[in-house]
């Protein structure tokens, strides 16, 4: 097992969060003191901003900034607003405590300070995170947690009054929820030598009972569709702290494969964000190429799912040959499959004969 | 078998009194009521007096009146106006079409048919008597009980009294009894009152409705008008009859002084070019001039500086020597030929006083003649303008005051035009907008029509003034609907041109129509300027309270934030928020 990077614990990153919070108001601070209007420069998140980067392996915000004064009467609610996120997120972070988008919509109108509804105040947070650079998960505001982890790796507590205690994450059958808790544990040990995630509940379940993290040495990751960014920050750490190798794996078709390619290389969304993406990680299937390969039962590519294609096809994160020869064959077959239609074969089927094939495949 | 049979006009508008205005109870005893208010203020305007007029309506055999409003009520108007000399009375009050304002001069009234056709009204619907009460301030106060002669239109004298006059009163008062209907007639009776006040600011009116409410329209200045003058008729604005009754009673021996002696702004040099224009001037032969002529012609040259100046070079020798060779048959044109750098009019004049140009015994001119002139009166272009001493028009400040006094708004703009004339018929246009205050917030804009003073309330989608207002764009003048807006036009002439004998409409000449475009244009643009003020003034104001709103919170959680005990001063930045506005406006 490798030691952990230094900069992996959540202590000393809520340290810098709370410093670069004070700096931010300490900015502003000044400028009010000088008797200038307080203002921000911040990166544009306009899509003429947006970039694909091969270096990095996702995409960036180019060199167009803004810059939000309370000079500006168009300006300065939002800036309120941003200035009052600040506020909140080192309460929350200095109080330890956890808050979701919603929270943030509602805690607001206790300030005088309402936003219009809850597309205003997301997109508030994101300013935020533009600012400061952290995402939303560093300043305790998390998402509703739908996905999960199952499998061996030790994790320790950093949350009040858990402190200290450590949690084997096999000792759920159902799993563990990837919530704020987990999310700001430490690593303690693992025996795991890869990270699996699987798009959909069934089938998680069916890789505990078969015993798949046992049998493959496998770290078990439930994404629950498109996988939620605390989940996706999550198998970032799992990546680079405890050099595990991720495997996705994800419904026969343009969505799930998408989801893939989300934890992979990011999306343009979050172009702002680092520390979101799994360059590294690997797309196991369902392919186009399975459904012809297994026979799989399959249903036929609906209108939707063609555009689909297409827009992928120009996607600037399509460019590795699977990509385009899964894009080229599901337009070929026009067929698309679920996971669970492997069960054709028998319900241990999956485990038993496409499993290894794969892994084997993508080890090479 | 076809009868003929002569009616007489008390008969005519007997049989049509739809003309007049008294279609139907209501609208009859809205009438009666206008018409005799606006003699009294007529009758006060005339001797300068700032006018009180009181009037009451009260219900006859009270109680028939009360559920239908349909009933006989007894209308009493008294005046402090000039008075009616006592032989006159019976006449004024007893005879259509017999009046004090057939003369070219604004009044309210033109026809002299309102007052007596109020009482006539009055007459045919409960055959009861008026009574006047009338003293011009002498000794003496006459009373008569007057009834109508309608076949014969005369006025029947029933009784007859002479008061002595001890504290010198002055005024008239008419009582009658006439059927109507008050209940559906009042909103329009104290529309017409309040407005009356309005353009009537010097006015003391009162009304006691058959309620026994009193209605109080409080003078708010002494100041008055000055009156009109009366005025001759202009050439662009008479007809052959006109001419014809001219001709009838002058005593003018030639055309030249006629045109002169009965027609507004015609001297004696537009006299001689409008004939000579029209073709009515006869100047002597050249050929046939004796050696005399021509010494009496040097002679005028040399009496009048005015002819010396354009004619110096003349000597008797020269002229006899080209009288010897010009084939002109008109000394006009033989002088044109000699001088061709003079005038026309100054050689007109020059022959005009040497006595060698002739015009007509007006008595002579034969029936084609007269048509001929009236013809081209129309086309000569060089007659003056009608001045508008004949007009008295309300003024700039009496129409402000009027206003501020009837609708207190928070904004007004009035604007008078310069006089202006349509068929020979001198107007002046007075036009004012009033934002706020009173007026109500409407879709649609008030709007408050004048003529010569009188308030117009019928029939306004047909009137010129609504016409116009409602083809101007008024989004240029940042207007929206739903603005408490007032639009007033008040258009005064010798000759309104209303559509009916009612007075309820004005009809849309186009010399009128684009004068009241430009006076409504004048204020509107005023208007404009308050509102775009009154819009940036909103604007500042929303735009400190949206800075005094967020600048203390952005300064509370910085603090916070940058772990800071004391707040930052934001006074200057607020402060300085309205300076940039300013600078920026």
């Amino acid at each position: 097992m490798k030691s952990k990077e230094p900069e992996s614990s959540a202590k000393k990153k809520s340290e810098k969060v709370l410093k670069d919070l004070r700096g931010f108001g300490s900015n502003l601070y000044g400028q009010m003191e000088k008797g200038k209007f307080p203002w921000v420069e911040m990166p544009s998140r306009s899509t003429e901003n947006i970039f694909y980067s091969p270096d990095v392996r996702q995409y960036i915000l180019g060199d167009k900034s803004v810059k939000r004064s309370a000079r500006n009467i168009r300006h300065i609610k939002p800036f309120t607003q941003m200035v009052w996120a600040g506020f909140f997120a080192s309460e929350l972070v200095k109080n330890r405590k956890t808050s979701t988008l919603r929270d943030v919509y509602y805690s607001a109108q206790a300030y005088e300070m309402s936003f219009k509804d809850q597309p205003e105040s997301n997109n508030i947070i994101t300013d935020l995170e533009t600012t400061t650079g952290f995402a939303r998960e560093d300043f305790n505001v998390f998402p509703e947690e739908r996905s999960a982890i199952f499998g061996d790796l030790t994790i320790e507590y950093t949350v009040p009054g858990y402190e200290g205690k450590q949690l084997n994450l096999t000792s759920h059958p159902d799993g563990v929820m990837i919530g704020p808790s987990l999310v700001s544990s430490e690593f303690a040990k693992t025996g795991c030598d890869k990270v699996i995630a699987i798009e959909k509940g069934g089938l998680f379940t069916r890789f505990i009972e078969e015993r798949v993290h046992e049998k493959f040495n496998a770290l078990l990751v439930l994404t629950a569709g498109q996988a939620p960014r605390a989940t996706r920050h999550f198998l970032n750490r799992l990546n680079r702290e405890l050099e595990l190798p991720v495997f996705i794996f994800t419904d026969g078709d343009p969505w799930g494969m998408h989801i893939a390619m989300v934890i992979i290389s990011g999306s343009a969304n979050a172009a702002h964000l680092r520390g979101l993406t799994t360059p590294d990680a690997k797309w196991g299937g369902v392919y186009a190429t399975d459904i012809v390969d297994y026979k799989l039962p399959s249903d036929p590519l609906t209108e939707v799912d063609i555009k689909r294609l297409h827009e992928l096809t120009k996607d600037p994160r399509y460019t590795g040959d699977l990509w385009k020869r899964e894009i080229k064959t599901f337009l070929k077959i026009k067929k698309k499959a679920e996971q669970e239609a492997f069960s054709r074969y028998g319900l241990t089927y999956i485990v038993d004969k496409y499993l290894p094939a794969k892994l084997e495949e993508m080890a090479d | 078998m076809v009868t003929f049979q002569e009616i007489s006009p008390a008969d005519f508008f007997y049989r049509n009194r739809d003309i007049a205005g008294f279609t139907n109870p209501s609208r009859a005893i809205f009438a009666s009521v206008r018409e005799l208010v606006e003699n009294s203020l007529d009758s006060a305007d005339q001797m300068s007096i700032t006018p009180e007029v009181y009037v009451r309506l009260s219900e006859e055999n009270s109680g028939t009146a009360a559920e239908s409003g349909n009933g006989v009520y007894r209308l009493k108007i008294m005046d402090n106006g000039s008075g009616i000399s006592a032989r006159h009375i019976p006449s004024a009050f007893g005879q259509v079409l017999f009046g004090s304002k057939y003369t070219l001069k604004q009044a309210r009234g033109t026809f002299g048919l309102g007052g007596t056709m109020a009482i006539l009204y009055g007459q045919i619907t409960t055959h009861k008597p008026v009574l006047v009460k009338s003293s011009t301030g002498t000794s003496k106060i006459y009373e008569y009980k007057l009834m109508i002669d309608i076949q014969r239109n005369r006025p029947l004298i029933l009784d007859r009294k002479t008061r002595r006059n001890k504290e010198q009163w002055r005024g008239t008062i008419v009582e009658y009894s006439l059927e109507g209907d008050y209940l559906r007639a009042m909103s329009k009776i104290l529309e017409y009152l309040k407005q009356t006040a309005l353009v009537t600011p010097y006015a003391d009116i009162r009304f006691v409705d058959p309620k026994g409410r009193l209605y109080m329209f409080s003078r708010a200045t002494k100041k008055m008008p000055p009156p009109p003058t009366e005025t001759l008729a202009h050439p662009y604005g008479v007809d052959v009859e006109t001419i014809q009754r001219l001709i009838r009673v002058t005593n003018c021996r030639n055309l030249l002084d006629f045109m002169r002696k009965h027609f507004h702004r015609v001297g004696q040099g537009t006299s001689l070019s409008f004939l000579d224009f029209a073709g009515f001037i006869k100047a002597a032969t050249p050929q046939r001039l004796k050696p005399e002529d021509v010494t009496k012609l040097v002679e005028t040259v040399n009496k009048h500086k005015k002819f010396r100046k354009f004619f110096s070079t003349v000597s008797e020798e020269e002229i006899k020597a080209s009288l010897k060779k010009t084939k002109s048959q008109n000394m006009i044109d033989f002088m044109k030929a000699s001088f061709p750098n003079v005038d026309r009019t100054i050689i007109l004049r020059l022959l005009s006083s040497a006595g060698f140009v002739r015009t007509k015994n007006p008595r002579k001119l034969k029936p084609s003649e007269i048509v001929r002139l009236v013809r081209m009166m129309k086309r000569f272009p060089d007659f003056l303008p009608p001045d508008a001493s004949c007009l008295s028009p309300l003024g700039e400040d009496l129409l402000r005051t009027g206003i501020l006094k009837e609708l207190k708004p928070e904004f007004i703009a009035v604007s008078q035009r310069k006089p202006s004339t349509y068929a020979g018929h001198p107007f002046i246009v007075e036009s004012a907008i009033a934002y706020g205050g009173d007026i109500p917030k409407k879709d649609d804009f008030v709007v408050y029509r004048f003529a010569n003073r009188i308030p117009l309330l019928y029939d306004e989608a047909s009137d010129v003034s609504v016409k116009v207002i409602r083809s101007i764009n008024w989004r240029r003048y940042k207007v929206s609907s739903g603005m408490p807006i007032a639009i007033l036009v008040h258009v005064c002439s010798t000759k309104v041109p209303y559509k009916t004998v009612g007075k309820e409409f004005i009809a849309d000449r186009p010399e009128v129509k684009s004068e009241i475009l430009n006076g409504i244009r004048e204020v509107a643009r005023r208007l404009q300027t308050f509102l775009s003020k009154q819009e940036h003034r909103a604007k500042e104001k929303r735009r400190l309270s949206v800075f005094s709103k967020y600048l203390p919170k952005i300064a509370r959680f910085s603090t916070d934030l940058a772990g800071k005990e004391k707040e930052p001063n934001i006074e200057l930045l607020l402060k300085s928020v309205s300076k940039f506005e300013e600078q920026g406006a």
